[in-house]
């Protein structure tokens, strides 16, 4: 168990190193900032002074660890646009951005979990075929169109709930659908192959001939030993649903680090750019690292194979 | 594969096609296939077939609706957008350009992933770790973040976005080649094929490509649907294909402007993507329940 533990967070580390290294690779190649920091009146002795600070005269390599040694002090440079540490920036709108996917994750066990369930309990009836053919049209459908029809229908049409904007709870309701229902398609199905594979275990078939009410052994018995890959799962989807929520802050406006990320790139505010994406990344892989360590706890079995 | 077909070496099992369709896979999804090949006869006819030039303006009919609804003409049978252009000619150019995004990203991200995969699984060791850390550090963020930290160094545009493309599909298609050659490179033809003194290349590319070329392909068909989505978001976000160019996620960020007065222009190329990304992802499915029935991918 231990030496599971050490790899895996080993294996962690290193690829966290790797993407510090090809976020400064593609750092480099946007070229020299100093043009886009410094007003367009300053001196050439300016330019070399700022080049000297951020270590932007010296070799790529002593670079590298520069701009190491100040991600790990949480240090991503001055927004360009905001004049403020792009750090801090990325932290303020990460609240929202966790809130949007929490409710979202939540809105997907809501709908997935049922209908995985029922399909699994009736397989080949028209209900199952209706189930697959959700998951198959939440899995293609893109959240930005899923949203605005979502918005034409129930802000335009029936002014029921706001278009945008981010504070009280109607401002969840269509965000999250919207984020959820991408998410359920996936959960759905995990949950009906999971649930399929308890019901046909010995212990189940077992329960069955002793004659125990079958209500009780799908809630209590199957649901209980499909629900450790479900769960498991839960957590790696997290990491989608965080680049989902790029696409969903964009359409409802929300002030979450997908609309400040996209805001970066088109005011081309490299330093907002690397600190959301490092920051995004750290997350899905801390998250990721939990859940397999949890696994390995729960399930013994995965740290020995 | 079936258990005898697993066996056999160097995909002796006849046409592709023909083991489908003797394998548990069932019929083909004929609507969805029949899509596919749509969106591909769209792609490559264009402006031959498209009734009008997709980006040309006509200011004496802004926002026509579709042929059926009140207003709309036969002229514009999806009806025209606010400059006058016809919805249909968009689509069409729209398929295009999801296509060519999406093959190529296909086709030259699965080359590279599919070498590095190879190389890693056959030579192991070092030159295995080095490769494999580098695809986890290129999967460690969900697809659409890593493709935006992408365009923030290379730019928007067709061929940045292509590039844009392979840079985040590539380390898929190594990491299912790499499992697929560590266990087929413990099987009794390739250890014969080392004694028979071929060469590892010669192994590699005669013996365990062809073995696993299977799993590639269905990775293949189900990543066009997931490109689709990708160079659609990144277009609706602003940061993929740039106009004159058209692209149905440009389309619907465009459209969104007018969608109190003019529904089609967010409702058709909405739907265009959905149908291409679900008849695209049938595809795949079938493929894989007659390839791959123990759902290793």
């Amino acid at each position: 168990m231990a030496r599971f533990i050490l790899t895996r967070l080993g294996q962690t580390l290193v690829t966290l190193a790797l993407l510090t290294i090809l976020i400064f690779v593609l750092a480099r190649l946007t070229g020299d900032p100093t043009p886009l920091v410094l007003p367009s009146e300053a001196t050439e002795a300016d330019r070399a002074f700022f080049r000297e600070q951020y270590g932007l005269d010296r070799p790529i390599h002593e670079q590298y660890v520069v701009f190491l040694r100040n991600v790990l002090h949480g240090d991503f440079g001055i927004s360009f646009r905001y004049r403020e540490p792009a750090f801090n920036l990325v932290l303020m709108a990460i609240g929202p951005t966790l809130q949007l996917a929490g409710v979202s994750m939540l809105v997907a066990v809501m709908l997935g979990l049922p209908l995985g369930i029922a399909a699994a309990l009736r397989p080949g009836s028209w209900l199952a075929a209706a189930v697959r053919a959700y998951a198959s049209f939440g899995q293609a459908v893109p959240t930005f169109w899923s949203g605005l029809m979502l918005i034409f229908l129930f802000a335009i049409t029936l002014p029921l709930l706001p278009s945008s904007g981010y504070g009280e709870v109607e401002n969840f309701v269509l965000p999250a659908v919207t984020l959820g229902f991408y998410a359920s398609a996936s959960v759905t199905m995990l949950t009906w192959a999971n649930m399929t594979e308890a019901l046909r275990s010995d212990f189940v078939q077992m329960e069955r001939v002793l004659g125990i009410p079958r209500r009780l052994i799908v809630l209590k018995h199957a649901l209980r030993n499909a629900s450790l890959p479900i769960v498991t799962y839960l957590g790696l989807q997290f990491g989608l649903l965080l680049g989902g929520a790029v696409v969903t802050e964009r359409v409802f406006a929300w002030p979450g680090v997908g609309q400040m990320l996209v805001d970066a790139i088109l005011n081309r505010d490299y330093p907002v750019v690397q600190a959301a994406v490092m920051l995004t990344a750290v997350l899905v892989m801390t998250i990721n690292l939990a859940v397999d360590l949890l696994y390995a706890v729960l399930d013994p079995r995965v740290s020995r194979s | 594969m079936s258990a005898t077909a697993e066996e056999r070496p160097a995909g002796a099992g006849g046409l592709l096609g023909a083991r489908l369709w003797r394998s548990g896979a069932g019929r083909p999804p004929l609507l969805a296939t029949a899509i596919c090949l749509l969106m591909v006869v769209a792609a490559l006819g264009g402006g031959a077939i498209a009734p009008y030039v997709p980006d040309e303006a006509d200011f004496t009919a802004i926002l026509v609706p579709p042929a059926w609804a009140e207003g709309g003409s036969l002229a514009h049978l999806l009806g025209t957008d606010q400059l006058g252009r016809d919805m249909l000619s968009r689509l069409i150019a729209g398929a295009r350009i999801s296509l060519l995004t999406a093959g190529a990203a296909v086709l030259a991200g699965g080359t590279i992933g599919v070498t590095l995969g190879l190389a890693a699984g056959y030579l192991g060791g070092v030159v295995e770790a080095v490769i494999m850390r580098i695809v986890d550090a290129f999967l460690a963020l969900p697809f659409i973040l890593m493709a935006l930290a992408f365009v923030a160094a290379l730019g928007t545009g067709v061929g940045n976005i292509i590039l844009v493309m392979v840079l985040t599909n590539w380390a898929r298609y190594a990491r299912l080649v790499r499992s697929e050659v560590v266990s087929i490179k413990k099987r009794d033809f390739v250890l014969l094929a080392r004694v028979a003194g071929l060469r590892p290349w010669q192994i590699a590319l005669r013996h365990i490509l062809p073995n696993a070329l299977t799993s590639i392909l269905v990775l293949a068909v189900l990543d066009v649907g997931r490109a689709i989505i990708l160079e659609s978001s990144l277009s609706f976000l602003g940061v993929g294909i740039q106009p004159p160019d058209v692209s149905w996620g440009l389309a619907l960020a465009e459209g969104r402007t007018y969608m109190t007065v003019a529904w089609w222009l967010t409702v058709w190329p909405g739907l265009a993507i959905v149908l291409a990304v679900m008849s695209f992802n049938a595809l795949g499915d079938w493929m894989k329940a007659g390839f791959d029935p123990r759902g290793r991918l």
